[in-house]
């Protein structure tokens, strides 16, 4: 390992969008002139004080960042271990980590001269922070969203319709994420002279991964700023839900480096890995190019797509950011999974505990973060991404719980 | 070196005549109909078959091809099915003309690159289209296959600016896919003008052969668009005349597959009559 070892795990991906072997452009013709203006487009901004100067007075008055560090105390003392810290990004408006992303893209989409926005969505989570950046800056928006997805999410629907989306509701393949993916996509191709298309992960093709995990970063670099204030140092071990891997993506590659640091991704292990039911990508899945990076599929041996389960809609993705197969495979990162029973005992234990109802994607994390820290020295600090809110989630987990509302 | 599908253009260009391409989905709706339409392609006047890949997302495809490759894959379609209709229709004794594979990067990288090219010119596969392999990705098969004797057919597309031209037909052989709308296929119909000038601007980088496809449905278009190129792409209208023909259990009824190449037929008569209207 040490003769491979890279002297930074931060300067990823090479000039062709490579996080090793994973990544790439794997896109029709008809995009690529598009992607290669993106990555120009991309590079320009980021080079632009302006544009970060303007990003920043949006996210702090717009979707009010920084987002705080919470010491879980209750939770701590409960479990009797490691001492628990979240980062509060359920706080963010729309109740994710999403908006700090779709602000980044929004401002992209403006510098470029698009004047319409697409998304796809599974949960809606990003489907309401696109249609939210939408109308706060006067662009028609379209959301692509399964039709399995739009029935078990309605809320996030109607917030997305109330917002001034139309949101378009996909019956091709098994109506879920992936299809959501795949429709939008087909949008694009047809519209891509005025159309912007905001990915809500950090996957797609090259600046796609890079773009988005440097938009989610905000949250790494606050948390280990914060940490040093609180704790004068930095965390032991982080711990995020990763269905595509934004949140994750972005609390882990400011600490990338501090090889002090252990770094968790909990991927949704649905009704058990071993049902076959579940989408973690990286657990059980292998390496293969979809919606245009080579990266851990579920796939059959055919190459055919499977599909994804997990209690958590957001979750619900039958691949991964292409970064988090790279430090899998180099092992900077280690990946877990968590079942949706277990997601949903940490969901109750935090809201009676701590007063703050996760969302079942985060609910993920920190299930794991209920079986280690017992095991773990008091001294041991854990430092969770509460990425969202659980309001979005009361129906469905009512509904698991056998409850009529 | 040259392939069957360099063979079949010569022919063509010494007869004076347009190239029809037909698009079928391998399996669809199922492997015995399938392969039976697919050897009764060459008989319909067709030129150069596509025999499409299915592949769960097929993102650069309308609903017509998405439902034909659905139907395919429930019906147990896979890869080492599809080298085998090629390899039968060769036993069967068709040796001129092209076979060409079209479909998605992931089920070939699955299958294993180098297995692949190995299988696929064993079974006499003559080319491959790769819809998600741009360029900038010609390392991961394109290059191999030309290495193995299979053309390397890419798209180009309206969005492909002068920049990008030289890099598009660079690592291209056996000819070039030309795209005549943004979108997807089977979608809106292309206006001939626009079409004639992107091929114009083609072949100035090119002397490879510029076939047109996507949104060609009628024997009309197929003779209008094959007029100003070396050749015109039907799929969604075939899939769709292939939908036309299955009952209600899904499977193609008595005379299916003779109705469906009728069509092929027509179609293949509007793309011939192309060339010799444009001679008179």
């Amino acid at each position: 390992m040490s003769a491979l070892e890279p002297n930074s795990y931060r300067t990823g991906p090479d000039e062709r969008g490579h996080f090793g072997i994973f990544g790439g452009r794997f896109v029709a013709e008809t995009l690529m002139p598009l992607i290669l203006d993106l990555e120009q487009a991309y590079k320009d901004a980021k080079n632009d004080p302006a544009f970060h100067a303007e990003l920043d007075d949006l996210a702090r008055h717009y979707a009010g960042r920084p987002s705080p560090l919470y010491y879980a105390e209750r939770l701590t003392e409960h479990l009797g271990g490691a001492k628990i810290y979240f980062k509060r990004d359920e706080l963010n408006h729309t109740g994710s980590h999403k908006i700090n992303n779709c602000l980044g893209q929004i401002q992209l989409a403006r510098r470029m001269g698009k004047t319409r926005i697409i998304a796809e969505t599974g949960a809606g989570q990003h489907g309401v922070a696109t249609a939210t950046v939408a109308a706060r800056f006067g662009l028609p928006c379209v959301v692509y969203m399964g039709a399995t997805d739009i029935e078990r999410q309605k809320p996030n629907v109607f917030r997305m319709k109330l917002l001034g989306a139309e949101v378009v509701p996909v019956t091709s393949g098994t109506g879920t994420l992936k299809d959501a993916m795949n429709e939008a996509l087909r949008d694009w191709v047809t519209n891509v002279a005025d159309t912007f298309y905001i990915i809500g992960t950090a996957a797609g093709p090259h600046p796609y991964p890079q773009m988005v995990r440097d938009f989610q970063s905000v949250i790494g670099k606050e948390a280990k700023e914060q940490m040093q204030e609180r704790e004068g140092r930095l965390p032991d071990t982080l711990v995020a839900c990763i269905g595509g891997g934004s949140n994750a993506i972005g609390l882990f590659h400011p600490f990338l480096d501090d090889k002090s640091v252990e770094i968790l991704g909990v991927e949704a292990a649905g009704k058990g890995i071993e049902t076959g039911e579940h989408c973690a990508s990286l657990a059980g899945g292998e390496p293969g190019v979809l919606h245009g990076n080579r990266t851990y599929l579920l796939q059959t041996d055919d190459g055919q797509i499977k599909d994804g389960h997990s209690i958590s809609a957001g979750l619900d993705y039958p691949g991964i950011g292409p970064e988090h197969s790279w430090l899998k495979e180099i092992g900077r990162a280690k990946y877990v999974s968590i079942r949706d029973d277990e997601a949903l005992d940490a969901f109750q234990l935090c809201t009676r505990l701590e007063g703050i109802i996760p969302a079942l994607e985060p609910a993920h994390a920190l299930a794991h973060v209920v079986k280690i820290a017992p095991k773990l020295p008091k001294d041991h600090i854990i430092l969770m991404n509460m990425c969202g809110r659980g309001d979005k989630d009361v129906f469905s987990v009512a509904e698991h719980l056998g409850v009529s509302l | 070196m040259s392939t069957r599908v360099d063979a079949r253009f010569e022919k063509l260009k010494a007869e004076g005549r347009t190239a029809f391409v037909a698009f079928i989905t391998a399996g669809d709706p199922d492997l015995e109909s399938s392969y039976e339409l697919l050897a009764g392609l060459p008989g319909a006047g067709v030129d150069i078959i596509e025999l499409g890949m299915p592949f769960t997302d097929p993102m650069a495809d309308g609903p017509s091809v998405q439902a034909s490759t659905i139907r395919a894959l429930k019906a147990g379609q896979t890869m080492i099915k599809t080298l085998d209709m090629v390899r039968r229709f060769r036993a069967g004794g068709d040796n001129e003309t092209p076979i060409v594979l079209m479909g998605y990067y992931n089920p070939i990288y699955r299958y294993g690159v180098d297995a692949f090219l190995k299988d696929a010119v064993e079974a006499g596969v003559d080319g491959l289209i790769i819809v998600d392999l741009p360029p900038e990705e010609d390392e991961e098969l394109c290059l191999p296959a030309i290495k193995a004797g299979v053309n390397f057919i890419r798209l180009a597309t309206p969005t492909t600016d002068d920049k990008r031209l030289p890099a598009v037909v660079a690592h291209t052989t056996g000819f070039i896919y030309y795209v005549s709308i943004t979108g997807i296929t089977g979608a809106a119909s292309a206006v001939t003008g626009d079409v004639e000038a992107a091929v114009a601007r083609i072949r100035k980088y090119t002397q490879l052969p510029v076939v047109v496809g996507f949104g060609i449905k009628t024997p009309a278009q197929a003779a209008e668009l094959g007029a100003v190129a070396d050749g015109a792409v039907v799929g969604s209208a075939i899939v769709d005349a292939v939908r036309g023909e299955l009952g209600a259990d899904g499977k193609m009824k008595p005379g299916g597959t003779g109705r469906v190449l009728e069509k092929v037929r027509a179609l293949a008569d509007g793309a011939h009559s192309a060339r010799r209207a444009a001679a008179e």
